[in-house]
Parts: C-alpha cells; structure tokens; sequence
C-alpha cells in the first residue's frame, strides 16, 4: 500500500468497467500496437473480427480455417464441441487466429474488456508476428493466398459434389484424410499457393496429370528397343515420403478431378504443417508477448488494478502445468514450457547468473529483445528446446526422463534436473517434439509396376516402436486411393517384423496374377 | 493499422452442413436410437430432443501412428522424489509410458461418442420415409395461401414497383414525338441561317438573320419546357396473386374407451395416436383431425378430452363409425378433402355390432376414404370385429391396413409399417 502511495504514477486507464465497446477495443488496439511498435514487433494488418460463441464453435470446429470445404468429419468436431460446451466441460478458446494478411482474429462477445485486450495482444501482436516472422512460416506457407486458396477448394469440392454425388466425394476425402499427415513435403519448399492462378492451370493440370499417368503405366512396347532398362527399373527411384503427393502423380485409376481433391487436402495440410512444428515456440512467444504488453500498460497507468488482476488470474490458469501425477496431467502444456523459456531468455540476457554464464556464453548479458527476435525467427519447437531450454526452467517445471523399454520389467528414472542430468533431459525433451519421431516413418519404396500395380509402403521402426491397431484401416484407404493391391512393411533393422496387406493377403493364386496382367493388342 | 469488424449479425450455422453430413453419414446408428427413444419415453416428452451414443470405433477417422511398445524416453514435468537411476514398476494404463503417442492416442478412453439432436431433427428420423397414403386430391382454395407472380406492366402501382427502363423508355417516345415537328423546323432554319450567312457581307440581309435566330431560340425554348418525365411515363411491374393449390386431409381418430380397455391398453393407444398427431402436424400442415371417442356411444371431443379424460362403460364400434360418417357428410365434402381413418380397440364389440361394423365400412366409409388403419391392442385371441375387418381388407387392401399391437415396444414398428412409404 505505501510503496504505490509513494509512486508518483497516475493512473489514467481508458476504461474503468469490464464491459467492452468497439471504440474501446479500437483504444486498447491502438495503445497496445504502440507499445508492441516500440518492442519491434513486426506483424500483418490485423482484422479483428468480434463474433458469438456459436460463431465460436463454428470456427473451432473447422479447425480454424475461416472457410473449408464441408465434410461430416467437421460436423462430427463440431456436435463433440457442442456437447461439452454446453455441459460446461469446456470453455471455449479465448482465441482463434488465422496465418493470414490481414491476420484474422476472432473475438468472443461474452468475453470482459480484459479478456478481449488479452486476446488482442495475444493473437493479433503475438502470434501474429511469429506467423509473420518465423522462417518455418515464411518458406511454407503464404499467407497472402490462403483464404483464397481455400475458397477455391471449397468451390471445387461442392463443384465435384453436384457432379459425382456427395458419397463418392466424401468417400475420397476419408482417405486423403486419413493420409493427411503424409501428404507434406518435409524438406522441399513448395511452390507458393494462389487460388486464382490454381483456377487457370487446372484443367492444363488435368490433361497434363493424366498423360503423365498414362505414360508410366504404359503396357504396350514402345518403339526402341529398351528392354533392358526396363528390368532395372525400380519405381519409385528413391523412397517417397510424401504419400499424398505420389498418389495425386501416379495412382493409375483416378481421375482428374480426384487428383484435384487430392491436391487440396495435401496442400492445406502443408498449409497447417508449420503450425505442428512450432506449438510450444508460438504459444510460448505469443503468450511472453501478452504478459508484457500489458503489463507495460499497468505500468503506464493504461488499465486498471481490477484490469491487471482479472488478467493475471486467466494467465496464470492458462500457464498453468499439472504435475504428471495429478489427473488433469495429459502432458508438457506447451503454453507453459514456452512461457517459462522465453521469460528465462529475457532473463539470461538482463540478469545472467554464472551458471548462465556457463550454458549460454554467446547471449548472456546480450540484448534481450535482439536475442528473443532471433530465437522466434530460426527456430523449430525442436531446435528451439536443444538450443535454448535453460538448467534453470527444468528445475522449475522439476523435468525428469523416463524410459520405458517393453524388454524391461520396470521403467527407469533416465536423468532428473540436475547438473548431470540437464543435457539428457534437454536432448530427449527437444527429441519429443521432432514430428519424425512422433509419427511412424512411412515412405512409398516400390510400386509393381509391370506386375500386378501394387504399391508397397515401407515403415522404417524407430526405437522399436510398432504400428497401431489402426494401420489395417488406414491401408484400406490408401487401397481405395490406389485402386490396387497395398502392402505396408514394418521394417527394425533391415527385418521386416510386420507386414500389413490390403486387400488381406491369402496365398495369390495364378488367377489373380492373369487379372492384373492387361491384354495387349 | 487494424481492422474491427462485427460479425456477430452473421450466419452462426456455419456448421449446419457439415452436422447434416454427420447425422446423413451415420442414419443408421441415429434412427436405432431414435427407434429406441420412442419406445421408452413417456407419452408427454415424445417429441422431445435426444442424446445419441454411437460406439467411438464407428466413427474415428483412422491415421498411422504408433502402438504399444518398443522404446519409448518421455520428459514430465513435477519431479517430486525420484533421481537418476530409480526403477519404477510400470504404471497400469501405461500413465507413465505412452505419451510419445499420446497425441495420437487422445480419442481413446470414451466408448461412446454422444451427442444431441433437436426436436426437430429427432422427429425428423421418426418420421422418415414415412407418408399419408393416397394424398392425391388437391383443391384450389382461394383463401389461405398465395404465391405472387409477375404479370406484365401497367400504368398503375406503388412507387416501390416503378419499372425504371420502361418509364425512361416512354418518357423517351413521349419526348420525342412532342418535339420532334420542332427540331425539323428548327433545322431547317438553321440552314436558311447558314446560308444567309454564307452570302457576301454586303448582301447579308442582317434583320431577316436576327428575325430567324429569335425563332430558332424560341422554339428551343419551347423544347426545353417539354417535360423530361411526365406523370404518365411511369410504368409499375404488375404482380399478381395465385392461390397455391394445396392438399388438404382429415385424419379421423377413433379410440374405444370402454370398461374392456384398461389402463394399460389405453395407454398403448394414446402412445399410437399422439405418434399418429405429431406425424401429421409435422408432414401436412393443412390437415385436420377429429378426434372421436367411444363406448356404447361415441362422441367428438378435443384433443386433451381425447387423450386425457378417463371414461368406461360397454362397448359399440359401430357407434363412433357411424358419428364418423355424419361428420364427414356434415363438413369435409369428398370432393375437397382427402379423408383417412385410424381406429384404436382391443377387440372387443357386441356380438352383433361387429357385422354392422364391416358393413358401414365397406358400404359407407371406405368407397369415400383415402385410407383407413385399424390397430388392434391385446395380446389374447383375436374376436368378431378382427374377423369381419379380415373380411373388409380382403376386399380393400388398397385402403384398408390393419395390425395387432401386444406392447409398447410394438407401436412405432407396427406405426411405420402402416404408414411406410410406397413406391410407386
């Protein structure tokens, strides 16, 4: 009480009520951009969008794109939405923020004044200067183009609905669906998206696709006489890892507009790919950015004591990490872990300890906001964690490593937060959050392509891992996409342990093998 | 530089397509439970939205991911007590070890993927492929409803209704023909003008130019005070008024309450009618339905009466069948209306009535009606009156349809039976 009897600070807040109005959103925008100019936030125009909270459900149920193509599987999120809403099981997202220019962000009209300047600093300064400065987003996606390229998908696919009827249309989209997490290029930066040149080249596309399909499966001789190149043959050359995007090329019986449908999918989730890679780093830093935007305004005398105190106790719920031993535990909350590391950045650069000192020579004592910046733009969760996660935040969130080996009777303590055991920590932490390891490994390594057509997946194990029970179900998909026979190898150390086949795979007989063989001439 | 857009007077059912997809793709599993619903509910939340369980390995969506196994390292949070090196035995229900998975693994744990459908969706289900047999007369009534459609131009109307091209395009003729005389004259003068002008200086008759210029200036005059639009350039869009041709039905109700019926019977065919009332509330919005109650005498009641208030006493089919008739002569004239019957009882009749019965059917009632349902509620050997309908729906299968009901649970098969829709 004496210390703020003493401070000279005026307080002259720009709203005293926790009822909001669009002038003083506007208010809070303006006052909350200028204090994010002056950290060097850089970001899109924002569009702020104040909506209901069944618009809320709505956008929450088609996983944030602000228009998608319709699919019972969106219906399906959403009526599960619905229900424990409505039960009062859940709240709803404060925020739902679109990678887009202007940077889409939804505002909630139950939500208080606090709540809105909340989401205000989070989505429409936080995220969306990492959307617009984080590399991962910059080669990957294109923000200019998406809600374009969406719309153009979505026009498509009720386009092919009318034309080839809903069933067949949904029944197309299970299975790409199913594929989704394999139809992104890891490596290769594709090329830009744009709805309007995507129009113009697709029936190009189409004509083109098809003949290119056509000329692998062709089963007449050609004229020269190549047949010994042909026996070494091996298709596909090198293994493939994009499981979408060899089908979309080379499945023999689709047709071009199914190829078209399989693009979309493919396309969006490349789309949605960065976002997987980058949790902990994009909540981390947008939520470091709410803490001191508006923080910076308390101190300014902007807002309210009531103001601050409603908004520490929704981010202190929102940081908050379960022990894994209490039952709301469902793993690492990413808002937490990257609050706690970029916090802890800021620290090491303003107050370095000797252990500090230590661990991080090169920004100890550097300039935070520079070493900060840096970090949100090179990194990846994964590189992010191996490069940053400082001695000081494991011991805070007390991290510890487990290994469970089904050879072993019991699991073991592998490392805890101590000076021996941070390096491990950090490694199998940062490891945890590289997608390879988190998927299986599965890439196309041969496809049939003089024989019976079919089309074998390999799973390279890691650790040991196997496939789940559902893999029988996805094959069926990827049979259905393929049109013929699928075979799928779970591969530990150059040994196949398990195959999966689809059709299941009885002893083939010489019949099935005359099938598959066209007749020539 | 920011953007602040209301969107909160947008559509909200953003989801309505994608939800129908949902509920399209599992039918099956909905209409069970719907079946289900209307079995056990009581009779007043009938018609009531429903929670719906569909097993969840019904409707995952299946994706590669890892199982069970292998070896897994995983970092948790809130280390109390254990240091490098500690041996754990290993946690049931694998807490400790699949998060590596875990993502993945996050739709497992419920067995039921539950939701809600509105009232209207859940009668929706109830009363699929379900319809009135023989709706076919459709009568022009010129009161009710009315559909507007263009008809043309006129010269009359509200200014709402002004057909802008067409006004412009009379103003236009109307001007041209009031000035038309005038610019030629104007024209020619022009030329007269010309050509005095063109003439030597000293020939230039310059009063007679002047004189003709006055002219020319007064006739422009003139032409400009023909008015750009005049009252009766405007012309109106003509709409006008079609009755809609609709079809219109009555649905006769006819419940025995005679002491023979106890309370269990009278419940089934309340359970029967209401099914029966909500059916036709929904399909057809113009249908009536009179409701008739009866023991040795029938009486036209209302619709709570009719449900609702308890009487007993004998028995006299023949009674209601007959009030039904007088009724049907007295307002609904077949040749407007489209006339269905649907009779409740459990059998039992005075001995001789049930002759009487078959034959004012067969004589009176049915040459004039669409369809006619009879369901019989017991659950010992059928009597007389089951006997002569057999006789009845030998000779009009087409508009007769009769069925025994024994429990509650036979209601709705035995009601979609009746009325399930013919394919023609």
């Amino acid at each position: 009480m004496s210390q703020s009897d003493e401070s000279p600070l005026k307080r002259n807040p720009i709203s005293e009520s926790s009822e909001w109005s669009f002038e003083l959103i506007e208010e809070y925008d303006r006052a909350i951009a200028d204090i994010a100019a002056e950290y060097k936030l850089d970001t899109y125009p924002n569009q702020i969008e104040v909506i209901s909270s069944e618009q809320m459900m709505d956008a929450y149920a088609s996983v944030g794109m602000p228009l998608g193509y319709h699919h019972w599987s969106y219906g399906k999120q959403f009526l599960n939405i619905e229900q424990s809403y409505n039960r009062g099981q859940m709240g709803l997202a404060y925020e739902i923020v679109i990678n887009s220019n202007p940077c889409i962000a939804y505002l909630m009209e139950e939500n208080t004044m606090t709540m809105q300047a909340l989401v205000i600093a989070h989505a429409c300064y936080g995220h969306n200067s990492f959307f617009k400065g984080n590399y991962l987003f910059q080669t990957w996606t294109d923000a200019d183009s998406i809600i374009d390229y969406l719309l153009f998908a979505k026009n498509y696919i009720a386009q092919c609905e009318s034309r080839y009827g809903i069933d067949e249309v949904e029944a197309l989209l299970d299975s790409c669906h199913a594929l989704m997490n394999y139809g992104v290029d890891r490596y290769k930066r594709p090329y830009p998206i744009s709805a309007e040149e995507e129009q113009q080249r697709q029936q190009e596309r189409e004509e083109y696709l098809q003949k290119q399909v056509n000329d692998l499966w062709r089963t007449i001789p050609g004229q020269h006489n190549d047949k010994t190149i042909d026996e070494d043959f091996q298709f596909p050359e090198e293994p493939q890892e994009n499981l979408l995007y060899f089908i979309e090329k080379n499945a023999p019986l689709l047709e071009s507009w199914q190829r078209e449908i399989v693009r979309i999918v493919r396309k969006i989730a490349q789309y949605f790919y960065p976002q997987r890679q980058t949790q902990v780093m994009n909540e981390g830093w947008a939520t470091f950015w709410h803490y001191t935007l508006l923080n910076t305004m308390y101190d300014r005398g902007l807002v309210t004591e009531g103001f601050i105190f409603e908004f520490l106790q929704s981010h202190t719920s929102v940081v908050y990490q379960p022990p894994f031993d209490s039952p709301h535990y469902s793993g690492i909350n990413p808002y937490t872990l990257g609050f706690s590391m970029m916090t802890d950045l800021r620290r090491i650069c303003e107050k370095p300890t000797d252990e500090d000192k230590r661990w991080f020579p090169d920004i100890a004592g550097s300039d935070w906001l520079e070493t900060l910046h840096f970090a949100m733009q090179n990194f990846k969760d994964e590189s992010f964690i191996l490069q940053y996660l400082s001695p000081k935040v494991m011991r805070d969130l007390k991290l510890f490593c487990i290994l469970d080996d089904d050879k072993q009777r019991e699991i073991e303590v592998k490392a805890i937060h101590d000076e021996s055991g941070y390096q491990k920590v950090r490694e199998e932490l940062a490891g945890q959050y590289n997608l390879g390891n988190r998927e299986p490994n599965i890439q196309v390594y041969r496809v049939d392509i003089r024989g019976d057509r079919s089309l074998t997946l390999q799973h390279v194990q890691h650790n040991r891992k196997p496939l789940a029970d559902s893999t029988a179900e996805v094959l069926k998909h990827v049979h259905r996409l393929w049109g013929f026979d699928v075979h799928l190898n779970s591969v530990q150390d150059d040994q196949i342990t398990a195959s999966y086949h689809c059709p299941p795979k009885p002893e083939r007989s010489a019949e099935d093998l005359e099938l598959a063989l066209p007749v020539v001439g | 530089m920011s953007y602040i857009i209301d969107r909160r007077l947008n559509s909200k059912n953003k989801s309505t397509v994608n939800r129908q997809r949902f509920l399209r793709r599992y039918r099956k599993h909905i209409q069970k439970a719907v079946s289900d619903a209307v079995t056990q509910r009581s009779i007043t939340d009938i018609d009531k939205g429903e929670k719906i369980g569909i097993p969840s390995k019904d409707i995952s969506e299946p994706t590669f991911h890892h199982g069970q196994g292998g070896r897994n390292s995983n970092v948790h949070p809130g280390n109390k007590e254990f240091v490098t090196g500690d041996r754990i035995p290993r946690p049931s229900g694998g807490g400790g070890g699949g998060s590596g998975s875990g993502a993945s693994d996050k739709g497992e744990g419920m067995d039921e993927f539950v939701f809600q459908i509105t009232q209207d969706e859940f009668l929706d289900f109830m009363f699929e492929d379900l319809e009135l047999p023989n709706l076919v007369k459709r009568q022009l009534s010129g009161d009710e409803e009315f559909k507007t459609r263009r008809a043309g131009i006129s010269n009359e109307g509200s200014p709402g209704r002004i057909n802008i091209v067409r006004s412009l395009k009379s103003a236009n003729a109307r001007r041209i023909a009031l000035t038309g005389g005038k610019r030629k004259k104007i024209k020619k003068l022009e030329q007269e003008v010309a050509k005095l002008e063109a003439l030597d200086p000293a020939l230039r008759d310059n009063r007679k130019i002047e004189h003709l210029k006055e002219e020319i200036s007064s006739l422009k005059n003139r032409i400009k005070r023909v008015p750009w639009l005049d009252d009766f350039d405007l012309k109106y869009n003509l709409h006008v008024k079609d009755p809609v041709p609709r079809s219109k039905a009555v649905m006769f109700c006819l419940m025995d309450v005679s002491g023979s019926m106890n309370q269990a019977t009278k419940d089934i065919a309340k359970r029967f009618f209401i099914l029966l009332y909500l059916f036709l509330q929904r399909n057809y919005q113009h249908t009536e339905v009179v409701f008739i109650r009866h023991h040795t005498s029938a009486k036209e009641v209302d619709e709570q009466e009719f449900f609702y208030s308890r009487e007993t006493g004998g028995t006299i089919v023949s009674s209601a069948l007959k009030l039904m008739k007088e009724i049907l002569e007295d307002r609904y004239p077949v040749s407007e209306w489209n006339i269905y019957g649907a009779q409740a009882s459990d059998g039992d009749n005075w001995n001789d009535d049930s002759s009487t019965c078959s034959k004012l059917l067969m004589q009176e009632l049915l040459p004039k009606l669409q369809y006619y349902s009879y369901i019989e509620i017991t659950p010992r050997d059928h009597q007389a009156l089951w006997e002569e309908y057999e006789e009845v729906q030998a000779n009009f299968g087409d508009v007769f349809a009769m069925q025994q009901i024994v429990e509650i649970s036979d209601i709705y098969p035995v009601f979609r039976e009746l009325f399930q829709k013919k394919t023609v």
